[in-house]
């Protein structure tokens, strides 16, 4: 009996010691607000998770250098711990698990993607922990109620829609015919259903409605079809891989069509490797430097692009300078909450209201942002072949004006 | 269901080229397949990570300005070597194993392959651009990229020469007598070991043409090889080991089979129909064989 005693308040003693001992560690350690964020370093997402790593980074070292973070009269820095989920959405929220239940970690930056962030935020949830994500913009994730997610991007759903209403503008006010093809993923789904909403807002009619298995980087027959139809609109997203398919085989095949909207065209890197192949191609996107925001960290677009690329060696992609807005929105609720309680900085941040550099951060009660547009710029090449993107929509910050209908093959 | 392509003859005629060029394409990974199975026994789920390795070397070419058309003769080399010195590695291992440890292997390899070529390449959708333009043909109504056309005879071209070597070579005489019987022909003073060597060499050096080919008409990702694998696993079943006649023809069928759903049922559904016509393929196998069965008794 006795023994037992023994063993059981040496059980409860280790028990509290290592309770304890995980709350010491958490978040704010000293003059650090630790972060916390699973992000994909290695297999298929790599190259964007390591984007969005280089923004966070960025935005960390700027923050601190620049006076870091005030709250209760004292100065706090940013850290970020991370850990590689290895683009799996199972590994993404076993991360997510560790770095609240083991690192303590009270404050959370996005993975890269829909799929991954679809997998943490209920495990943020769970825990009651703010997140701030920057890439995942699936529709579905802000129609699940969720509390303590916040995005600083545009959701999916919005990626083209102003190249629909571009192309109805430009067709006099009247509906024009639509051939679309898609991807089975989560992401060009969503855009698809926004592509949906604004053909029945402007009395579009859709003629040619694919869906591009994940598997295939073939899409000879799509295009097959555009040539007899002949519709006004053809809209393509499958991520980098669709672009690429689509670029690729619509010069091939010589396919003229007034308007070509699509996805991840700087992702692909388009205008800079398939130059004159991708010539008048409109692409949706969260972000061009170009852009006339600003901010005291990072002032513009402009100089934000040329600081991101003396310091990583590539010009920043959109993942890259949203990733970067994401820390600039916590810096700035930690500041008004003024307190590192949870529920008062999710409060905070579901009041933000900002400019950033990326643009104005207001977020709906989904936690999606409402108050940033999607921009649509066009790969625009020179005589000499060199091709560039121009911001063409929407006008207020367009750099070059739309060329529509794109001319025909036969005439380049 | 859409009948578009019965409306208008001229889509029927694009589905069908579209779909033999293609099919041709894959047989050719097939006919490594189907090499290797007969011979060695071995089902190579690796089979589509060698064809995306061999398209990057052609890729990594056509970076350093040569055209990747070459890649075609570069590929199969450098990848017969690989092919040697994965068997020499881990396939002689499990060559005389049962089925199951064969794919457990090659599954491993799949898997190594595909990560160790994202760390190397990076996860980005690449492609290589053959510049070859483009075949107009029934005024402008059918209209095929040169750089399929390129695929498909570069294909037949490889294909008919193995065929050849297979036939002339010592080797070849090699290979098929171990693939008809490994033991009697050990006695009779074949050295196996280099046959399955070479065997394993020649599969990788088709998945490298195949993959220079692909580089320039399609696109290459590190985690893009598995379908590979499948669809030329689908010709093989469809046409049989030891068929090399076969394994073009159910090639091309399949392209068209493909090319036919896509335009009927929707893309989504592609890969489904070849899928239910595979099935439909062994159900009707099984029935036939169950038959002749009955008729020895």
């Amino acid at each position: 009996m006795k023994i037992n005693k023994i063993i059981l308040s040496f059980i409860s003693a280790i028990a509290l010691l290592l309770s304890t001992s995980v709350t010491s560690f958490a978040k704010v350690v000293g003059d650090k607000i630790v972060l916390g964020s699973a992000i994909s370093l290695t297999g298929k997402y790599s190259s964007n998770g390591v984007h969005t790593q280089n923004g966070y980074n960025m935005a960390v070292d700027r923050i601190n250098s620049m006076g870091g973070v005030k709250v209760g009269g004292k100065t706090y820095k940013f850290e970020i711990i991370y850990y590689d989920d290895e683009s799996n959405p199972k590994r993404a929220a076993q991360l997510a698990e560790r770095l609240i239940s083991q690192d303590g970690v009270e404050f959370m930056l996005g993975p890269y993607s829909s799929g991954l962030t679809k997998a943490i935020a209920p495990v943020t949830e769970k825990y009651g922990v703010p997140m701030v994500e920057a890439n995942g913009a699936s529709r579905s994730l802000f129609t699940k109620g969720y509390k303590y997610l916040f995005a600083v991007l545009a959701p999916a759903n919005l990626y083209l829609d102003v190249a629909i209403e571009t192309a109805v503008e430009l067709n006099g006010g009247k509906g024009v015919r639509i051939a679309q093809a898609f991807e089975q993923d989560a992401f060009s789904q969503d855009v698809r259903l926004g592509i949906l909403d604004a053909a029945k807002r402007t009395g579009s009619e859709i003629i040619i409605d694919d869906k591009l298995p994940k598997e295939l980087n073939d899409m000879a027959a799509t295009l097959v079809k555009v040539k007899q139809m002949k519709p006004d609109v053809l809209v393509v997203s499958g991520h980098t891989k669709g672009a690429l398919t689509a670029i690729r085989q619509i010069a091939e095949m010589k396919v003229d069509v007034p308007m070509l909207a699509m996805t991840h065209c700087d992702a692909a890197k388009l205008s800079k490797q398939h130059g004159k192949n991708s010539q008048y191609a409109l692409c949706a996107s969260q972000w061009h430097k170009t852009l006339t925001y600003k901010d005291d960290f990072f002032k513009d677009g402009m100089t934000y692009a040329a600081d991101f690329t003396k310091e990583f060696g590539y010009d920043p992609p959109y993942q890259a300078a949203e990733s970067s807005a994401a820390l600039l929105v916590f810096k700035d609720a930690f500041e008004r909450a003024n307190s590192f309680d949870q529920k008062k900085v999710r409060d905070a941040l579901a009041a933000t209201n900002m400019q950033t550099f990326y643009g104005n951060i207001k977020f709906a009660p989904g936690g999606q942002n409402v108050d940033k547009p999607m921009v649509l710029f066009q790969v625009m090449c020179d005589s000499a072949g060199k091709c560039e993107n121009k911001v063409v929509a929407p006008l207020k910050w367009a750099s070059a004006k739309l060329i529509h209908p794109v001319p025909k093959w036969s005439d380049r | 269901m859409d009948f578009m392509v019965f409306q208008y003859p001229m889509i029927s005629v694009q589905a069908c080229l579209d779909g033999i060029l293609l099919g041709i394409l894959f047989a050719l990974i097939a006919y490594g397949m189907a090499l290797q199975w007969g011979v060695m026994n071995i089902i190579n789920i690796a089979q589509g990570d060698l064809v995306i390795l061999g398209g990057y070397i052609a890729y990594f070419m056509y970076l350093y300005g040569i055209h990747p058309a070459w890649g075609v003769i570069v590929a199969p080399i450098i990848m017969y070597f690989i092919g040697v010195g994965l068997y020499k590695l881990v396939i002689n291992k499990v060559v005389d194993r049962d089925l199951f440890i064969s794919i457990l292997a090659t599954f491993g390899i799949s898997i190594l392959f595909m990560q160790l070529m994202n760390f190397a390449f990076g996860a980005d959708v690449v492609l290589a651009n053959s510049g070859y333009g483009t075949t107009f043909l029934f005024d402008s109504a059918v209209v095929l990229p040169n750089s399929k056309i390129f695929s498909a005879f570069i294909s037949i071209l490889f294909a008919i020469c193995l065929v050849i070597y297979m036939k002339k070579s010592k080797l070849g005489r090699a290979i098929r007598a171990t693939a008809q019987n490994a033991r009697a022909a050990k006695i009779l003073g074949v050295d196996t070991e280099k046959v399955y060597a070479a065997t394993f060499g020649i599969n990788a050096a088709l998945c490298g043409v195949a993959g220079a080919l692909i580089s320039i008409t399609f696109t290459i990702h590190p985690y893009m090889g598995l379908p590979y694998t499948i669809r030329s696993f689908m010709i093989v079943i469809v046409a049989g080991l030891g068929n090399l006649p076969g394994v073009a023809l159910s090639g091309m069928g399949l392209g068209v089979f493909e090319e036919f759903a896509d335009y009927i049922l929707g893309t989504e559904f592609r890969i489904g129909a070849v899928f239910l016509l595979l099935v439909l393929i062994l159900v009707y196998r099984r029935f036939k064989l169950s038959r002749k069965r009955e008729y020895l008794k």
